[in-house]
């Protein structure tokens, strides 16, 4: 009989299930980025000046910055010129309704097992697709629109709503940001755009699936939510992308604001390709994701499911500007293989009463090293803030690592931080314990591994918890046994 | 057939030879208890005959039900109907005892080919059990062991052992941590099991156990070796003696 660590150290090598190419015709831009090829961008997408002003400005600023890297995560530097910074399927009109998506397209969906058809749309769930840069399908759209909800993809609504655009662009995550988000605002190309207006809760989860399919191109999204006083939002994001030798990046933005009363969570299912078993291709998801509580008793949360990508490198951050407001994090990252993941949160606290709470579970198998970086950041004027932070590590085998760094800067004697964390390897009792009930090693592993994140999958709604829990299994398959 | 037939069982943990040449059978419908000093193996040989990794046998088979269960995995010896109630518990936060034990329920029935058991079939399996043993509710819902009393853990492995209804009980040290309230529902737990067809193992240190749960036969074990087995009349004997009264016949 295999000994418990020998077994673990039988690393299988599953195959990425998602990793099909999709044979379409695509309008790409040349690899290469200077001011030109920003403007082409702009032009190709039929912008209002002050967009392509802004994304000038950012492009010039990028220039001038240095690419981060941190002790943790390595990876070879990322030859910029080489990257097509925009690629779209080829259309011939613009499309009225889903029967005139590409056919093709449609198949990968349904491959992705997306729920692009009108039948997910009873189930409550309207998707706006991301293929490559431009949304091609968008659904329910109308009885949204009836309650006067705006959900759209972002080049939509820079068309039909620029004063919503130029109001809220940037006013979370400014062009300056940092470098990734910096390019991102120089050379975006689509992304989802929602607006819900005072008084009115969201009847369904909003969902976008994107998925990288050209070789070669970047994806810079930009996403804008937006919730009027006292309105709520529940937003779901779920990525893939093919399988490919080469390393692709992708730098999206991600911007929440949440006025007086308002609610918005954020739910994200992460499976990007994580590259081979010895770390060849995978994705860089270099990603900045960051809500602001502008008025009083908002409420942020982000919850994140992080299974994919050759190196994960993500903050959702919320600023906890108006009194009695709320941001919460719940993340779940897992790296296996070769896999790198840098994530964590920042909680900065402004406003007085205003309350955070941080449960990060990180799961390292194989050669993986997932490290939790969070900030907690209570102000002069925080009288009376919380925060509450947890940080679970769970080791499988004994070559990953884990690796925590909370920072917490308190400037109001009256605010208050809690900290816990807990590094702990898979018990070899545990498994023993499944085992003699007559529960096979994979499944006692799923059971553990499931019992471990339970606290952040409860914040899940209930389908995407159950595909997290899938998707989990699948990304640790053979990684004990 | 005998329902268990270790012959000349020897095992080696961490390089240490602890099983010495065990040799051990059990008829269906009987009920035999091996006790002896701590460090004599006892937990040793539940551990062996369950499967556990880093337990290297060095010697001897083991057939369960006419079948060799040493080339078997843990999960697999179970399957076929061996329970081991583990002398320490072991907590698995964010996994309910419900969850746990429905997984276990329908991998043992998937094992044997019969239809898993839905919710509503699986509750009406434990309810009765539950009340058996006296545990509430509340137990199901709570993460397994997490939390639980000493004693609240041992009735949750006879409640298992009672659900999973297996053919080969082994209890390793189930009286130790119970007080005597507790001792009792135990005992009658795993008395409701005794039956013509199943055999149990108990495993302890003390006589106490006995007197709720008499055996057939009584083995005593001393530094991986099964040095004198008799009736229940013997555990009374020890009890009275001591291990030491043993010592020259080792
Ligand atoms: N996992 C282990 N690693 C090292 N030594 C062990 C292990 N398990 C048991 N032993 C040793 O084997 C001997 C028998 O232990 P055990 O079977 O637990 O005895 P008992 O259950 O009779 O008290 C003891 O000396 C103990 O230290
Ligand atoms: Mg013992």
């Amino acid at each position: 009989m295999p000994t418990e660590t020998s077994a673990i150290e039988t690393m299988a090598n599953k195959e990425y299930k998602w990793g099909f190419v999709t044979d379409l015709e695509s309008d790409t831009l040349p690899p290469g980025l200077n001011e030109d090829t920003v403007r082409a961008i702009s032009a190709l997408k039929n912008e209002p000046s002050f967009l392509t002003e802004w994304r000038l400005k950012a492009f010039r600023h990028w220039q001038t910055m240095t690419e981060p890297h941190w002790p943790n995560v390595k990876f070879a530097p990322i030859d910029y010129q080489a990257v097509s910074y925009y690629s779209a399927p080829k259309k011939k009109k613009t499309l009225a309704s889903l029967d005139e998506v590409d056919p093709e397209l449609l198949k990968t969906y349904e491959k992705l097992g997306v729920p692009l058809h009108e039948q997910k749309i009873f189930a409550g769930v309207a998707v706006d697709a991301v293929f490559d840069s431009v949304s091609v399908a968008t659904t329910f759209k109308e009885k949204l629109a009836e309650m006067g909800i705006i959900f759209c993809s972002f080049s939509e609504a820079v068309q039909k709503h620029p004063e919503l655009i130029k109001k809220y662009l940037g006013s979370v995550v400014p062009y300056s940001d940092n470098f990734f988000a910096t390019l991102n605002s120089a050379v975006f190309s689509d992304g989802s755009f929602c607006y819900v207006p005072k008084g009115v809760q969201c009847p369904m989860e909003l969902s976008t699936y994107f998925r990288i399919n050209e070789r070669n191109t970047g994806q810079f999204e930009r996403t804008l939510i937006i919730a009027d006083e006292g309105a709520s939002v529940s937003y779901l994001e779920g990525c893939t992308a093919p399988m490919r030798d080469e390393n692709q990046l992708h730098a999206a933005v991600v911007e929440l604001v949440a006025l007086g009363d308002a609610r918005i969570k954020y739910s994200t299912v992460q499976n990007w390709y994580p590259g081979d078993k010895d770390g060849k291709g995978g994705i860089y998801n270099f990603v900045t994701k960051r809500g602001k509580c502008l008025g009083d008793n908002s409420r942020i949360s982000w919850t994140q499911v992080e299974t994919g990508s050759a190196i994960t490198w993500k903050y959702p951050s919320v600023i906890l500007q108006g009194d009695n407001s709320v941001g919460e994090f719940y993340s779940v990252a897992l790296t296996n293989h070769r896999q790198q993941a840098d994530t964590g949160t920042k909680m900065i606290h402004i406003g007085r009463n205003t309350r955070s709470t941080i449960v990060s579970k990180g799961i390292s198998a194989g050669f993986g090293q997932n490290t939790y970086r969070g900030l907690v950041k209570i102000l002069k004027h925080a009288t009376g803030a919380r925060n509450y932070t947890q940080c679970d590590s769970m080791l499988i085998g004994d070559k990953c690592g884990a690796h925590t760094f909370p920072y917490i800067e308190v400037r109001n004697t009256s605010a208050r931080a809690e900290h816990e964390a807990s590094t702990s390897k898979i018990g070899e009792d545990q498994l023993f314990y499944c085992k003699q009930r007559g529960i096979s090693l994979e499944d006692a592993v799923n059971m553990i591994i499931n019992g471990f994140c339970k606290e952040v999958f409860k914040e899940l709604p209930m389908e995407f918890a159950v595909e997290a829990q899938k998707l989990l299994g699948v990304s640790l398959e053979g990684s004990v046994g | 057939m005998a329902l268990l037939e270790v012959d000349n069982l020897s095992a080696r943990v961490q390089g240490r030879d602890i099983l010495k040449g065990i040799n051990l059978t059990i008829n269906p419908g009987e009920v035999h208890a091996i006790m002896g000093p701590n460090g004599s193996g006892k937990s040793t040989l539940a551990s062996v005959l369950a499967g556990r990794d880093n337990y290297e046998v060095t010697g001897g088979s083991v057939q369960f039900n006419g079948k060799d269960i040493l080339e078997m995995s843990p999960d697999e010896r179970a399957c076929e109907g061996l329970f081991l109630a583990f002398q320490y518990p072991v907590e698995i936060p964010g996994v309910s005892t419900s969850y746990f034990l429905k997984a276990a329920v329908n991998a043992i029935r998937k094992y044997r080919g019969e239809p898993e058991l839905d919710a509503m079939d699986f509750l009406k399996l434990i309810k009765e059990k539950m009340k058996l043993l006296e545990m509430d509710q509340s137990f199901m819902n709570r993460s397994i062991n997490e939390g639980f009393s000493g004693g609240e853990k041992k009735r949750n492995e006879i409640f298992q052992m009672t659900v999973l209804d297996p053919k080969l009980c082994i209890l390793d040290e189930t009286d130790s941590g119970l007080d005597i309230d507790a001792l009792k529902i135990v005992s009658q737990g795993v008395n409701a099991l005794r039956n013509p067809t199943r055999g149990i193992l108990v495993v302890t240190h003390y006589q106490r156990l006995l007197n709720y749960i008499v055996p057939d036969f009584v083995h005593v074990l001393r530094d991986g070796r099964i040095i004198k087995s008799g009736d229940k009349s013997l555990a009374l004997e020890l009890e009275a003696k001591g291990y030491g009264w043993l010592e020259n016949a080792a």
